[in-house]
């Protein structure tokens, strides 16, 4: 197997999961930064349309790293698809492609379920609620939490922060409620 | 003389900022680097952008299918990423308070505590509804645009506007 064979596979747990985790010190080592994303949108708003709002009134050219990390992110996800994407369909618990496929979601060639995830789904009561009220509950929730999972569930948990378990909790119960209990509803909208 | 003005100047804007979110306020004021650094510096965090990019999406933490297993317990991968990347984060964030490392600037390394607030239990609650909706945490948001998911602009967008939206009705939210 080439070299390039291999970084194409999907990266084990083992092996992500403890380079995510060395963004922390090489953030702060390199300049005193704390990982976090979630804050890159307060700052576009700060940037864009701050109006009279308090809490959007501040300096965000401080922050500038913060966009350029993201900026970086996006770049990064390119430079993946182009040259280490993994060719094979992603594989999932049979269990889980069962009940998709209840839902007409069959497609597994990509990172987000296409059949779901698409510009004419805009139009749909299914498509609107994932793509449209699934965000707005990103950014709302996670502004009003202070984090999200790289600034609280990584960052504040590595940190030994007792506020940013209880933040990861509610994260992860929110989760379990909308996948187990509401998303089946609305997936066969 | 430059130092002190930065250092004082955030402790004004915390002041007048009824302040239910500490760590973002902390993070924009007393943890910008008070050394100077050459601007040019900053090109930095895009390239460790560009490497987080690629862990998340090689990591599949970016798929949505992941985050389904995740939430119906199906799968350990996401809880194998989350917690490897928490353990290493401790460890490092321990070893940098033990050995009192500094930045490549020379100086000292802070890290504010969190305050608790009832945010964290509402806001997180409605994320984590938004995170098994949308398959994505912010991080993997930019990421899946990368990637060359278009319609994710969207998502993001909406994301933009909840912050917004937030930060409009900040004060009249329990805390």
């Amino acid at each position: 197997m080439s070299f390039i064979e291999w970084i194409r596979q999907p990266w084990p747990w083992y092996v992500a999961g403890p380079l995510i985790g060395l963004m922390v010190p090489v953030l702060l080592i390199m300049g005193n930064r704390t990982l976090g994303i979630s804050s890159s949108l307060r700052h576009a708003c700060a940037a864009c349309v701050p109006f009279d709002i308090h809490f959007f009134k501040y300096d965000w050219k401080k922050e500038a790293w913060n966009l350029l990390f993201v900026a970086g992110i996006i770049v990064g996800g390119f430079i993946t698809a182009m040259f280490l994407a993994n060719p094979d369909p992603i594989l999932v618990n049979p269990k889980l492609a069962e009940e998709m496929s209840g839902y007409g979601i069959t497609n597994y060639t990509g990172i987000i379920p296409s059949e779901v995830f698409n510009w004419p789904a805009l139009l749909t009561a299914r498509g609107l609620i994932m793509i449209v009220f699934g965000g707005f509950l990103v950014g709302f929730g996670t502004r009003y939490a202070g984090g999200c999972t790289s600034g609280h569930a990584i960052m504040g948990l590595s940190n030994l922060q007792w506020p940013s378990l209880v933040a990861t909790c509610c994260f992860m119960a929110g989760g379990f409620i909308m996948a187990n209990l509401i998303l089946p509803f609305i997936l066969k909208l | 003389m430059d130092n002190i003005k930065d250092i004082q100047k955030p402790v004004a804007i915390i002041d007048t900022n009824t302040d239910f979110e500490v760590r973002s306020l902390d993070a924009m004021c007393v943890n910008a680097a008070t050394v100077a650094e050459p601007k040019w510096h900053i090109i930095k965090y895009f390239i460790m952008g560009i490497m987080f990019g690629i862990i998340l999406i090689k990591a599949e933490v970016i798929s949505w299918f992941r985050i389904q297993e995740m939430f119906r317990l199906q799968s350990f991968h996401m809880f194998g990423v989350i917690g490897s990347a928490v353990v290493v984060g401790m460890i490092s964030v321990f070893l940098i308070k033990k050995l009192n490392i500094k930045t490549i600037y020379g100086e000292k390394i802070v890290l504010e505590d969190k305050k608790f607030n009832k945010g964290q239990i509402y806001g997180g609650l409605i994320f984590g509804l938004g995170w098994a909706l949308t398959g994505a945490c912010p991080g993997p948001l930019f990421a899946q645009i990368g990637y060359g998911s278009t319609i994710v602009i969207v998502t993001l967008f909406s994301a933009i506007a909840g912050t917004w939206v937030y930060g409009r009705f900040r004060e009249k939210l329990p805390h």
